[in-house]
């Protein structure tokens, strides 16, 4: 077992893990996991289907609990505070470690209640101060110009792309620390994912960001820093710019570099 | 690059590339040994034929870069490979230059020639050939270190660069001398310490392809590096 913590030495650390292990079932899908998350950078999950990268995500804002066979042993903190505990509300959790989807998920309901809804279920606005709140969201997610004369239209309405921000928007309303992104760009035609490249370098400046992707090339562009997993393993974590120039190790380059996958 | 990309197109194009380079490194080796022999044996046809091959050398850079940026823009190569495209982009770069140097010397000898001054006065030409062997070995080490890969060949290729700067100094003592007792021959002489100066050059480009091919395999860049450090590296 690789007890040895991963973690980028001199950045303020955001997320600590800590020999943090997880079970469907009896399948073990991620194996003492070790790991450091520095605040207000972009930290990126890249791997081959099916090795746990996504599953972290989950553990990241105990999605997990939706079902009753799956389990995590070990220890995740936010600033410190076990999240992982029991006697910690989920939504508490959730409220702090905001999550957005692969496929966009925009609520039944109008653009301005899509953001609203959330908002709503935290803290009780005046009229005047949510709509404020919408107009930030929005303004934050690079949608505003887009949707500020259809507010009361379908959210559905929307392209996928838009659709895709609104949802970021949605994560962000309610104010978290922490942005899980789990490929939030793989329905998105390339214009709509370079939008959401852009917003997410943008959004750093004020949240810790956590993305799953696919893409190795979307990684490199967007993330400080990178971790490569590997049937539930995480096999290197550092700078993104070391780990696409010079791997420390050799899974890694070859499944960087395209020599397996 | 032993392992196989998915791609196996992917692997063509840069063992093709690869190819291309050791190809226009073989070419520009040649060129540098043909202008020697024109200038030991005054040939303006051999010479001719050095400022012929120049055009077929930068034609060849010219291409190569070509290629080059069309792997970047369609493979977008990352760590090993992505450091192999950039130690080619400068390889062609130090060929060409070795190339320029071949085509010096040959126009040099054509001055030479066309002067009279070849026939006029006994130069010491032949001094030059031992400089001339050694820039010439250490570049075909340098190439051969290139299509192997091989770290502790471009580490003696470093290494023996200082060879080469030595022979360097004792010639231009050795034309200082011969232009004291003869200054007649001191116009002449200045253009052989040129040529001198660009077989040292020579090995100088030999020597910054052996760097490159140490940053494709450890992808530590080793320039400006003490001779400790760089063997730290390769070993």
């Amino acid at each position: 077992m690789d007890t040895k913590v991963d973690s980028a030495a001199t950045e303020k650390l955001k997320l600590s893990v800590r020999d943090l292990n997880f079970y469907y079932g009896k399948f073990h899908a991620l194996k003492h996991i070790n790991l450091d998350v520095p605040e207000h950078k972009v930290t990126a999950f890249i791997g081959p289907s099916g090795c746990g990268k996504s599953t972290l995500l989950r553990v990241f804002n105990r999605m997990f609990e939706l079902y009753p066979e799956q389990r995590a042993e070990g220890r995740v903190t936010l600033d410190g505070e076990d999240i992982l505990s029991k006697k910690l509300d989920v939504s508490l959790v959730r409220a702090k470690i905001g999550m957005v989807f692969q496929k966009p998920t925009p609520f039944p309901m109008s653009i301005y209640d899509n953001i609203a809804f959330g908002v709503r279920l935290f803290e009780s606005l005046p009229r005047a101060e949510m709509d404020e709140r919408v107009e930030w969201a929005l303004k934050k997610s690079a949608l505003w110009n887009e949707v500020k004369d259809k507010l009361n239209q379908n959210g559905a309405s929307l392209s996928g792309g838009q659709q895709q921000r609104l949802c970021i928007a949605r994560g962000i309303a309610i104010k978290p620390e922490v942005l899980l992104l789990d490929e939030p760009c793989s329905a998105l035609d390339p214009i709509s994912t370079g939008k959401i490249e852009e917003l997410i370098h943008e959004l750093k400046t004020d949240y810790t960001v956590m993305i799953v992707t696919h893409n190795m090339q979307q990684a490199a562009r967007c993330s400080d820093y990178t971790a490569y997993m590997y049937l539930g393993d995480l096999v290197e974590f550092g700078p993104t710019s070391e780990l696409f120039m010079k791997p420390k190790k050799k899974d890694t380059e070859d499944y960087i570099t395209g020599r397996f996958g | 690059m032993s392992d196989k990309h998915l791609s196996t197109q992917f692997d063509s194009e840069l063992s093709g590339i690869s190819n291309r380079v050791l190809e226009m490194g073989g070419l520009v080796e040649s060129q540098v040994a043909q202008a020697m022999y024109a200038l030991t044996n005054f040939s303006d046809e051999t010479a001719a034929r050095v400022l012929q091959q120049e055009e077929r050398v930068n034609q060849m850079e010219v291409e190569i870069d070509h290629d080059l940026s069309a792997i970047i823009a369609r493979r977008q190569p990352t760590a090993r490979d992505l450091r192999l495209l950039i130690a080619v982009s400068k390889s062609i770069a130090n060929l060409e230059r070795v190339g320029d140097e071949a085509a010096r010397i040959a126009r040099t000898v054509q001055r030479l020639i066309n002067t009279g001054v070849s026939t006029r006065l006994r130069l010491p030409v032949a001094d030059l050939s031992f400089e001339a062997e050694l820039a010439i070995a250490l570049l075909r080490k340098a190439l051969d270190a290139f299509a192997r890969l091989d770290t502790a060949r471009a580490l003696e290729v470093l290494k023996q660069d200082d060879q080469i700067d030595q022979e360097f100094d004792g010639l231009l003592r050795k034309l200082i001398t011969y232009m004291m007792e003869d200054p007649r021959t001191i116009s002449s002489s200045i253009d052989l310490v040129f040529v001198a100066k660009a077989i040292e050059r020579v090995g100088d480009h030999a020597k910054n392809l052996a760097e490159a091919i140490i940053y494709v395999v450890k992808g530590t860049d080793v320039r400006h590096s003490s001779m400790a450090s760089v063997e730290n590296v390769v070993r």
